[in-house]
């Protein structure tokens, strides 16, 4: 196998906490991302699944040094992003970009579209204005707009429109590494598949490295080659899509397949539900040992003492779980495994009797 | 079954200033008592507007409820919510029907503990006062799984985490134990771990108290655990409408197959997702064609100058019967009640392509009678609807059939208006 193309390790990210106003000192800390380590290799898709509040965005940020990761290193294609001065940084910026969630809020209001895409390219350094123009004309193409709508402003579009150009705007100055910090939960669901399909198309083209962030495990599934579920700040489980998806092991990872509901009705309302009790704790006090430990049906005393680390259960498979390995308990969470696994096939089997494709059109390819 | 909620032809539309949005065209349904009905759309498909039109929720102006009629078969009467006055609706607003909105944080008043918020509606709509209250509404808190109920009365909403907070507006939707429950993508804001509580608390909830729901999401994952019955909505018009095990596995609308074929699966074959080429329609144009017709790679010339009506499909198909299948029916079915409601019911699209036998339509074809809440008016004692909505306001209060002098809406339950 090749070398990972981006390499977490370690990676922290605490937000102070102060109190008072000219004397403020720090009180405590929000420890959004907590030691989380990963690899990402070259045209691959790792992707971020949590629920909210979990340091999901938070660790896509510190990653590309939009936030100054509090300890931990970041290694990018061979360059220590981490260990970079400010100068370096910029000159590096190009060959890693982020596609943002909210694009409503993520595109100036009052800058037309080819003032937006050709930003980037303008802080770095290009000038000529018949160049600028030509590549904006070009990136909107590759996203799926016309070029003359680049004299438009962002309020004239509807949002997966706006999202395509949040995405041309990151491709603009060619790069190799795109964060997508959850570039569809706030649209539609035909529009997502439209932007779904894009970023896939456009991976395949450019041979892009993805870092999708996103709470839809089914679209993290799709989309995906690896796939990273954090809970309050750390990695729960981590490994290929489809080791994790046929056998979830971290008891956070089952209870987040489990309460996906499934458009089946016949499977989905026969399902029995694995339900959580109350809510994620507050991250500036998670509780000790494994995080997970006040919602876990399978906690035991260790599991309130000693923080779990990262263990192979198979190959590219990673849980962090004390239980995974107990000689009485872990088979219970195993068969738990096998049964959410079981309940989410059945509703594979069906399915919609019609495509959406007229019976003339598939005659005709 | 019978019905507890009718509505036929419901168009609302919005003046703004650039031109007239017409946020719902010619909505019909009904709702049987003590089903689930879940109604899917995106953003801008008038589920939302539909529903709070119904409770006369939306500001007019600019809105304004061009025409139709909802009857709602209270248990001593029936009305039409739509002509009701601003006095009487408000007696049924929380009260008979209970609404659920989407936003938790900007739905409930933060300068007020939770316990206040529960009270003024029990306060308001029965003859609970006081410490009677205050019982009632720590017993709610209790119903909707809150911890330590008693304490967390005098709590203040931000001191709710956005689940607990939705399971508030719960137990206010409930506190006067409403026939009707109308829930407007109440777990749209939460996670997944915590919809899905959500959703087991509302299946156990309407089961118990036997209230008819009204589901309104865009997550048909949500509408499968939940629903009995579907209404697809595009651009403002219900486009399909059936059974839900039916309409998943047998769509029979075009947008409803490319809305299904949307979604990633969550184990199976790694196929495309379904491109919907397009973007949902404006609202601005008047429908004079379908709305789905830009985007559908079924459209055919029919489908530009004629906008569809409903089309009997799949199992509905027993009541095409010919020209005159509405009276056939009539005359074969068990009871009155059902011959007026199982062909409303049926499954059907609005679509000239025949999904069935994937065949554009006959011109000839009849469409699926609309006039089922006509019938059911007929049969309630309620004379033809005015056509045009403009004197709504004057229309006599409607009366039930069994004779009883139409009732004031002031009985026990309202008593408390009447001081």
């Amino acid at each position: 196998m090749s070398e990972p193309f981006v390499r977490v390790e370690n990676l922290k990210q605490h937000f102070p906490i102060t109190r008072g106003v000219v004397f403020s000192k720090q009180v405590g800390a929000i420890k959004a991302v907590d030691d989380v380590s990963f690899e990402i290799y070259p045209g691959e898709t790792l992707g971020l699944v949590g629920e909210s509040g979990c340091g999901k965005s938070t660790t896509g940020r510190s990653i590309l040094r939009l936030y100054e990761p509090t300890d931990g290193r970041v290694t990018i294609d061979g360059t220590e992003v981490t260990a970079l001065d400010d100068e370096a940084l910029r000159a590096f910026r190009p060959r890693m970009q982020m596609v943002f969630q909210d694009s409503y809020s993520s595109l100036n209001p009052r800058h037309s579209v080819a003032k937006i895409i050709s930003e980037p390219l303008v802080i770095q350094g290009t000038r000529d204005q018949r160049k600028l123009r030509d590549r904006v004309a070009e990136l909107l193409e590759l996203v799926g707009l016309e070029a003359d709508h680049m004299r438009r402003f962002p309020h004239e579009f509807s949002g997966g429109q706006r999202q395509r150009i949040g995405i041309a705007r990151a491709l603009s100055l060619n790069p190799q590494f795109i964060v997508c910090d959850e570039p569809i939960s706030a649209l539609d669901v035909s529009i997502q598949a439209q932007v779904v399909n894009l970023l896939k198309s456009l991976q395949r083209e450019l041979g892009l490295t993805y870092l999708f962030i996103a709470h839809d495990l089914s679209m993290v599934r799709h989309i995906s080659d690896r796939v990273a579920v954090m809970y309050l700040g750390k990695l729960a489980e981590f490994g290929r899509y489809d080791r994790i998806f046929s056998r979830p092991l971290h008891p956070y990872t089952q209870s987040l397949m489990s309460a996906v509901p499934i458009p089946v009705p016949e499977v989905e309302k026969k399902r029995q539900q694995i339900l959580l009790s109350g809510d994620v704790p507050s991250p500036a006090k998670p509780p000790p040992g494994c995080v997970f430990h006040t919602r876990c049906p399978f906690a035991a005393e260790r599991c309130r003492a000693e923080v779990p680390q990262q263990e192979e259960v198979e190959p590219d498979h990673f849980v962090a779980c004390h239980m995974v390995n107990d000689p009485t308990v872990g088979p219970q969470i195993t068969q738990r495994a096998g049964h959410i696994v079981e309940e989410v096939k059945a509703a594979s089997g069906t399915g919609p009797d019609r495509q959406f494709t007229p019976a003339r059109d598939v005659g005709n390819r | 079954m019978e019905p507890v909620l009718d509505v036929r032809d419901l168009a609302v539309q919005f003046e703004t200033v650039e031109g007239t949005l017409h946020a719902v065209n010619g909505v019909s349904f009904r709702l049987r008592r003590g089903e689930t009905l879940g109604i899917v759309g995106e953003s801008g498909s008038g589920k939302s507007v539909s529903m709070m039109s119904l409770l006369r929720l939306i500001p007019e102006p600019p809105g304004k409820i061009h025409r139709g009629r909802a009857l709602f078969y209270d248990a001593a009467e029936t009305v039409d919510l739509l002509s009701l006055s601003n006095r009487r609706i408000g007696f049924l607003r929380g009260n008979r029907i209970g609404y659920i909105f989407q936003d938790p944080m900007s739905s409930l008043n933060p300068l007020l503990t939770v316990g206040i918020q529960i009270r003024e509606s029990i306060e308001r709509h029965t003859r609970l006062s006081g410490t009677q209250a205050k019982q009632r509404a720590i017993e709610l808190l209790e119903l909707v799984g809150i911890p330590s109920a008693a304490q967390r009365y005098g709590n203040y909403p931000h001191q709710f985490s956005g689940g607990m907070r939705q399971r508030v507006m719960i137990a206010i939707a409930i506190s006067c134990d409403p026939a009707i429950l109308i829930a407007d993508e109440p777990t749209t804001a939460l996670d997944v771990t915590v919809q899905a509580q959500i959703l087991a608390l509302v299946r156990r909830l309407t089961q118990e108290l036997g209230i008819s729901v009204i589901w309104i999401s865009h997550d048909l994952g949500v509408i499968a655990s939940l629903a009995d019955r579907v209404l697809v909505m595009y651009g403002g018009t219900v486009v399909e409408r059936g059974d839900v095990e039916e309409l998943f596995t047998s769509p029979r609308h075009p947008y409803t197959v490319g809305l299904l074929g949307a979604l990633p699966k969550l184990q199976g074959g790694e196929e495309q997702l379904v491109n919907i080429r397009g973007t949902p329609p404006s609202l601005f144009s008047s429908p004079t064609q379908c709305p789905f017709e830009p985007r559908c790679p079924w459209a055919f010339a029919r489908c530009k100058t004629e906008r569809p009506p409903e089309f009997f499909a799949g199992t509905g198909r027993v009541y095409l019967g010919g020209t005159e299948s509405a009276s056939t029916t009539q005359d074969t079915a068990e009871s009155p009640e059902q011959e007026a409601d199982e062909p409303f019911v049926a499954h059907r699209a609005a679509c000239f392509h025949d999904l069935d036998r994937d065949q554009e339509r006959d011109p000839s074809e009849p469409p699926a009678p609309a006039q089922g809440a006509d019938k059911a008016a007929e049969a309630a004692g309620i004379g033809a609807p005015p056509s045009a909505r403009g004197s709504a306001s004057t229309d006599p209060p409607p009366a039930h059939t069994d004779s009883r002098q139409p009732s004031r809406l002031t009985g026990d339950r309202t008593g408390a208006e009447e001081l």
